[in-house]
């Protein structure tokens, strides 16, 4: 310290900031977000004037004590710097594709204006370019000869302390939702740059608390929201309760039956938080009326997966591996995934290679199979009856989720994944009308809550990065009077129900894909 | 982060939840709905109460819909309904009672 002479009066309204916390801590405190009045949304996505530094968001920092639980340093490593650019080196020769990245960009512009985030806050950083940027300038700095020699001249910056709180800030606030990369011409992959950066901030002791909790969370009880299996059953129960008042008839929602048909694993937010609750009632509602022999498992009673969001493989075949093991005790023949976006991706593109191949279960059938395909092929084949007049109150419009729009499909034909939620969402109502084409589909706008950043924290990002989201719903709501979103995803509906009382939208308005099942569906005896 | 009560500091994560659940009294906890800005009222103490017991036995705090339907067999359906919650507890019954109650944080995709 350079001036360890300070009086008292000095030391004691200026906290002395390690460096660790120097990286946390946002250069203004963190605010409430402003309430967005609804008179306020045009329906129009306008491209707002860069401005530099506005959006200084940082979320907190993980605890030492989760941090050590994760395998990761406690606390920022006194040698980080070597550390973190020997971690880069790493990464860029196991993933040959964050290789390609670094160098192929040619900076010709097609992704700034493509990102929520930076729609949503006006901050430079938060173009994809010059978010990827930071990550670069250091790469040019210890990787490229340019770099080494001429330094900043070659767009070269040593990786200190003020560069490696601007990492922390900017790569949370990438919800890794990929809109950029479809937009590249070169495919550039944010998402991967932005999952490399936390990695690597992990592995030099920088962590942030709400994703890393998280997969603590997950290790030591099972799911997300730390519901152990009698916490699981009871809600269950409950849930069974719920299902005979309305229904008059008994509609199970089974734990561990091993020797069950199906083993459906779902976000435990499904279980627990509202909307996500009505998405649970459809999925029994189906079950139960094709008469399936279906199981949830209390070893795989989360189909989220964190550890995608904090580029960890290790971690993400961690997590994964409590539904081999589900698989295992309980001896499916299907296995069918619940409405969770980056379970989704993380299960269509990596459960095969990271837990599969499964060879155990019923080839017949996809393996893992998505719930919505799963519905429609028994609506097909007449398994189910849908009464769409059940949801005439309704007029509803779908929210592609990033994760299964761009990290995954559905069925076998290509873009599956967009036609078969909206099939079946047209089968179970009669009024559907979708959103601006440039938000939909594969160009569909995150949430604003994806990548780990659902979180409290970050509640003044993630009503700005709602922003596009939300004029396209606004449009649509005054042209088409849609008064239903529905979501296949647990991190939307908690995102949505959150943010849009902020754009004065009724949470009512946001809900799932089998919630509107779950009303159209014809219970009872079959003709 | 903590807060100091009564001569005693008390541990709490970074949005204010209680880190130890055994640091929680009835005292400590009107300390917190101050503040909070909620005026802690026999009806309030009934959800905070039914919260903790819950949290003995599962470990957790219930899903919204187990306490709307827990509060309706207990105090009836004037009680059991989530507007009278809202009332209560205008942050939300599972942010704000819960933090009241001791309870840690609920989170994951909620």
């Amino acid at each position: 310290m350079a001036n360890t002479e300070a009086t008292a009066t000095e030391t004691e309204e200026e906290k002395v900031l390690t460096d660790l916390e120097k990286v946390g801590e946002p250069r203004a405190p963190r605010k409430k977000p402003n309430e967005i009045n609804a008179e306020e949304l045009t329906g129009q996505i306008e491209t707002p004037k860069v401005q530099r530094d506005v959006a200084d968001h940082k979320p907190y920092l993980c605890k030492p004590k989760s941090m050590e639980k994760l395998g990761f340093p406690s606390e920022l490593r006194s040698d980080w710097h070597d550390a973190a650019i020997a971690k880069m080196g790493d990464l860029l020769k196991k993933y040959k594709a964050l290789q390609v990245y670094m160098d192929i960009c040619v900076k010709c512009g097609s992704c700034t204006d493509k990102c929520h985030y930076f729609i949503g806050t006006q901050d430079g950083n938060n173009m994809p370019v010059a978010r990827a940027e930071l990550f670069r300038k250091v790469y040019r700095k210890y990787f490229t000869t340019e770099g080494k020699i001429l330094g900043k001249l070659a767009g070269a910056e040593r990786f200190d302390l003020d560069l490696l709180g601007e990492w922390y800030s900017y790569f949370h606030q990438c919800s890794q939702c990929r809109r950029c990369s479809v937009f590249c011409p070169y495919g550039i992959d944010t998402a991967e740059i932005s999952m490399a950066a936390r990695e690597i901030m992990d592995h030099i002791g920088v962590g942030q608390k709400y994703t890393n909790d998280i997969i603590v969370k997950v290790h030591e009880v099972g799911n997300n929201l730390g519901m152990n299996p009698k916490a699981l059953a009871a809600t269950l129960e409950s849930t069974e309760e719920d299902l005979e008042e309305e229904t008059g008839q008994k509609i199970r929602l089974p734990l561990d039956v091993e020797g069950a048909d199906v083993l459906m694993v779902t976000p435990s937010a499904d279980f627990f938080a509202s909307p996500h609750v009505e998405s649970l009632l459809g999925y029994a509602k189906v079950m139960h009326q094709a008469g399936i022999n279906w199981t949830f498992s209390s070893t795989a009673s989360e189909a989220g997966n964190f550890g995608i969001f904090i580029g960890n493989y290790g971690q993400m075949q961690k997590v994964a591996s409590r539904v081999q093991k589900a698989i295992e005790e309980l001896r499916p023949k299907r296995l069918v995934v619940g409405e969770c976006g980056h379970a989704w991706r993380i299960a269509y593109s990596f459960w095969n290679t990271i837990i599969g191949p499964f060879g155990s279960l019923d080839p017949n059938y996809p393996r893992p199979q998505h719930i919505c395909e799963f519905t429609l092929d028994l609506y097909n084949r007449g398994a189910i009856k849908f009464d769409k007049s059940a949801n005439d109150d309704r007029v509803v419009t779908m929210h592609d989720s990033c994760n299964v729009a761009r990290g995954a499909r559905m069925g076998d034909q290509r873009g599956g994944q967009f036609t078969i939620p909206r099939e079946l969402i047209k089968a179970s109502c009669n009024r559907y009308v979708d959103m601006d084409q440039d938000t939909i589909m594969e160009k569909t706008f995150c949430c604003g809550g994806g990548g780990g950043l659902l979180t409290d924290d970050l509640l003044e990002l993630r009503v700005q990065g709602a922003l596009p989201r939300m004029q396209a719903l606004h449009k649509v709501r005054e042209t088409h009077g849609v008064n239903f979103m529905a979501c296949i995803c647990a991190i939307d509906k908690a995102q949505f129900t959150k943010v849009m009382p902020k754009y004065g939208i009724p949470l009512s308005v946001c809900g799932g894909v089998h919630q509107l099942v779950a009303s159209a569906i014809e219970l009872g005896a079959k003709e | 982060m903590s807060f100091e009560f009564a001569g005693k500091t008390y541990e709490t994560d970074d949005d204010g939840y209680l880190v130890n659940l055994d640091d929680w009294s009835q005292d400590v906890a009107s300390y917190i709905a101050e503040m909070e800005g909620v005026d802690m009222t026999e009806a309030h103490w009934e959800v905070v109460n039914f919260l903790r017991d819950y949290y003995q036995e599962y470990n957790i705090a219930p899903a919204i819909k187990i306490l709307i339907k827990e509060m309706k067999k207990m105090f009836g359906p004037e009680k059991g309904n989530s507007a009278y919650l809202y009332d209560l507890y205008p942050a939300g019954p599972a942010l704000q009672a819960c933090k009241i109650a001791g309870l840690p944080k609920p989170t994951g995709c909620v």
